[in-house]
């Protein structure tokens, strides 16, 4: 009997790129599944539009960098940052909108840094704020949840609305974002800090019918959604722990704390987890392996600033929501991140800093 | 150096805004329109003509040790006198263009070419070379205005009246309208975009010259390990 020797490494991590992305694919489903039972059809709209727009995007980029295209449509890389993206912005907004900041999501925050592997900037994040800053009303008009809504859209009715801006029976946004009562209503975050701005109690402010439940209508259920599908992934070992635990960390510790000290004045730590984008950001967002710290220790630093930076946006910031900035904020800081979060090589006195080796 | 010589360093080779990346603060805050960056260049372009001339004709009487002191109260009347003139005859766009226009003093162009070239020169020199620089910066001020106005707002020449009086009314063409304008292309992070493309593009253009012209030379007789320099 013969024993083979190989060197190391022995055990192989046999997945491809595409294998794990389409992991994050089916992990999306059961939120893009939620998403449009509470916000209707538009959502299967806009990732349509975002797919196709990120074949061509990616495509048309590949062949004047001299690539083969056919990677284009192997490497799930590109489609990925559409879904993302798709998934972030509301529902019914006009269709330029996804097209616009795909495009700029793969051309310049991807390709122009060198392609997949190179960016810096996480791409879906760095489009959905080029889209937030250029175009705040429609990035920020969420339909209403099914429930409240004083009109329902069918599918046909979705697709009108989102080509030509106004549904066949001719509502315009404006007019779908009102109530039965006649009011337009705003995210809960958006809400609460309309409310908090004008002096209001948070107690004063859950008053309002967008807020049954522990954090706005339809927005809990969203965010338990893509809990379930990050833990899916974390489960089958697509990601780590450190970067969503970070992150729901790094939020949790500083509203929990505001939220003690001033109840009256701060949003609760239950509702910062369960409203916006905060579960789909620290799963799906945040865990980008191009754009994120590379070791562990580094990866646990990244998703606590990622976190603390949404809760100080959310309080302080002039946008409803934070996490594609506090991504983007935390990219930034990747480098310093790994430089000094590199772990000890076996055999090294610890405590030696990177670089200096 | 040879007119000839200055007019390409000062346009291309040694562009102020695309290669020495000087004075990039003006250059980045008011190119959203066509009208603001041309108001802004024409007077970065008369400060660095006047300031170069009288560098160059006070040079033999100025002590090394203070030079820096000197040139920069020579850029400042000229600052203050353009400031002026403005305020009296474009009072629109000296209002648009609000602190940029004081803040030329510091800009790096006008006191790097005092130091770099005014100062070692004779003044005919001095002023030609002023006057390309200030083209060069004047023609990349404009390119960005117009990238950032078309891509922001769709039109060119919007409000060139302010700088050119009533007529220039039936300057302002208007490519296409936009109901929601790409207010990123307006404001601050555009500019900075714009800009990384068209430096892009220019060492592209001056990659493909490279290219061409040693393309003929089949046999390479040595490899070239430094840049040309």
């Amino acid at each position: 009997m013969t024993f083979k020797l190989a060197a190391s490494p022995h055990a192989h991590q046999r997945r491809t790129t595409q294998q794990i992305m389409r992991w994050v694919y089916l992990a999306l489903v059961p939120g893009v599944l939620t998403l449009m039972y509470f916000f209707g059809w538009g959502v299967l709209w806009q990732l349509a539009l975002a797919i196709v727009t990120a074949w061509v995007a990616e495509a048309a980029c590949m062949a004047l960098r001299g690539r083969p295209i056919s990677s284009a449509w192997r490497d799930h890389t590109a489609l990925v940052t559409a879904v993302l993206l798709a998934i972030s912005i509301p529902g019914m907004a006009p269709w330029w909108l996804i097209v616009i900041g795909t495009a700029f999501s793969i051309i310049v925050v991807k390709h122009v840094y060198g392609g997949v592997g190179q960016n810096i900037f996480n791409p879906a994040m760095a489009g959905y704020v080029l889209l937030l800053v250029s175009f705040p009303v429609q990035m920020t008009s969420w339909p209403l949840p099914q429930s409240l809504a004083q009109f329902d859209l069918s599918f046909w009715d979705t697709t009108v609305l989102i080509f030509s801006g106004y549904t066949p029976a001719g509502y315009s946004m404006e007019q779908l974002r009102m109530g039965v009562d006649g009011l337009t209503m705003a995210t809960p975050l958006d809400s609460l800090r309309t409310a908090l701005n004008h002096q209001l109690t948070i107690s004063e402010a859950l008053a309002q019918p967008i807020f049954s439940g522990l954090a706005g209508i339809g927005w809990q259920w969203i965010n338990a959604a893509f809990l379930l599908g990050g833990l899916v992934l974390l489960k089958v070992r697509v990601i780590s722990w450190h970067i969503p635990g970070g992150m729901l960390l790094g939020l949790l510790i500083p509203a929990s704390i505001a939220w003690l000290f001033a109840p009256d004045q701060s949003v609760s730590p239950l509702m910062h987890l369960l409203s916006g984008a905060t579960m789909l950001g620290a799963f799906f967002i945040a865990t980008d392996p191009v754009t994120a710290a590379t070791s562990n220790r580094g990866r646990l630093y990244f998703g606590l600033l990622i976190g603390f930076l949404v809760f100080v946006i959310r309080t302080w910031g002039g946008y409803p929501d934070a996490v594609a900035f506090a991504v983007l904020l935390a990219n930034m800081t990747v480098p310093i991140i790994d430089k000094y979060s590199q772990p000890t090589a076996y055999g090294h006195a610890s405590g030696g800093r990177g670089g200096q080796s | 150096m040879s007119y000839r010589e200055l007019t390409w360093q000062g346009l291309w080779q040694n562009n102020p805004a695309l290669v020495q990346l000087l004075g990039l603060c003006p250059l980045l805050a008011v190119s959203n329109t066509v009208t603001n960056a041309l108001g802004l260049g024409l007077a970065t372009l008369l400060v660095l003509v006047g300031s170069n001339i009288t560098v160059s004709l006070v040079r033999e009487w100025v002590p090394k040790e203070i030079r820096i002191p000197v040139f920069v109260m020579v850029i400042a009347t000229f600052v203050t006198v353009i400031q002026l003139l403005m305020n009296a005859y474009v009072y629109g766009l000296y209002q648009a263009l609000g602190i940029f226009i004081p803040l030329i003093v510091t800009n790096c162009v006008i006191i790097g070419r005092a130091e770099a070239y005014a100062s070692k020169n004779p003044w005919h020199h001095a002023a030609y070379d002023g006057l390309m620089m200030g083209l060069g910066f004047l023609i990349v001020l404009v390119l960005l205005g117009g990238i950032r106005e078309v891509i922001g707002n769709g039109t060119l020449f919007d409000g060139a009246e302010l700088l050119l009086g009533d007529w220039a009314t039936a300057l302002r063409i208007e490519l296409f309208a936009v109901d929601y304008p790409l207010l990123l292309a307006i404001l601050p992070p555009g500019a900075f975009i714009a800009m990384g493309f068209i430096i892009a593009l220019k060492n592209g253009i001056d990659r493909y010259l490279e290219q061409r012209a040693s393309k003929p030379v089949k046999e390479v007789t040595r490899a070239r390990v430094t840049s040309q320099g």
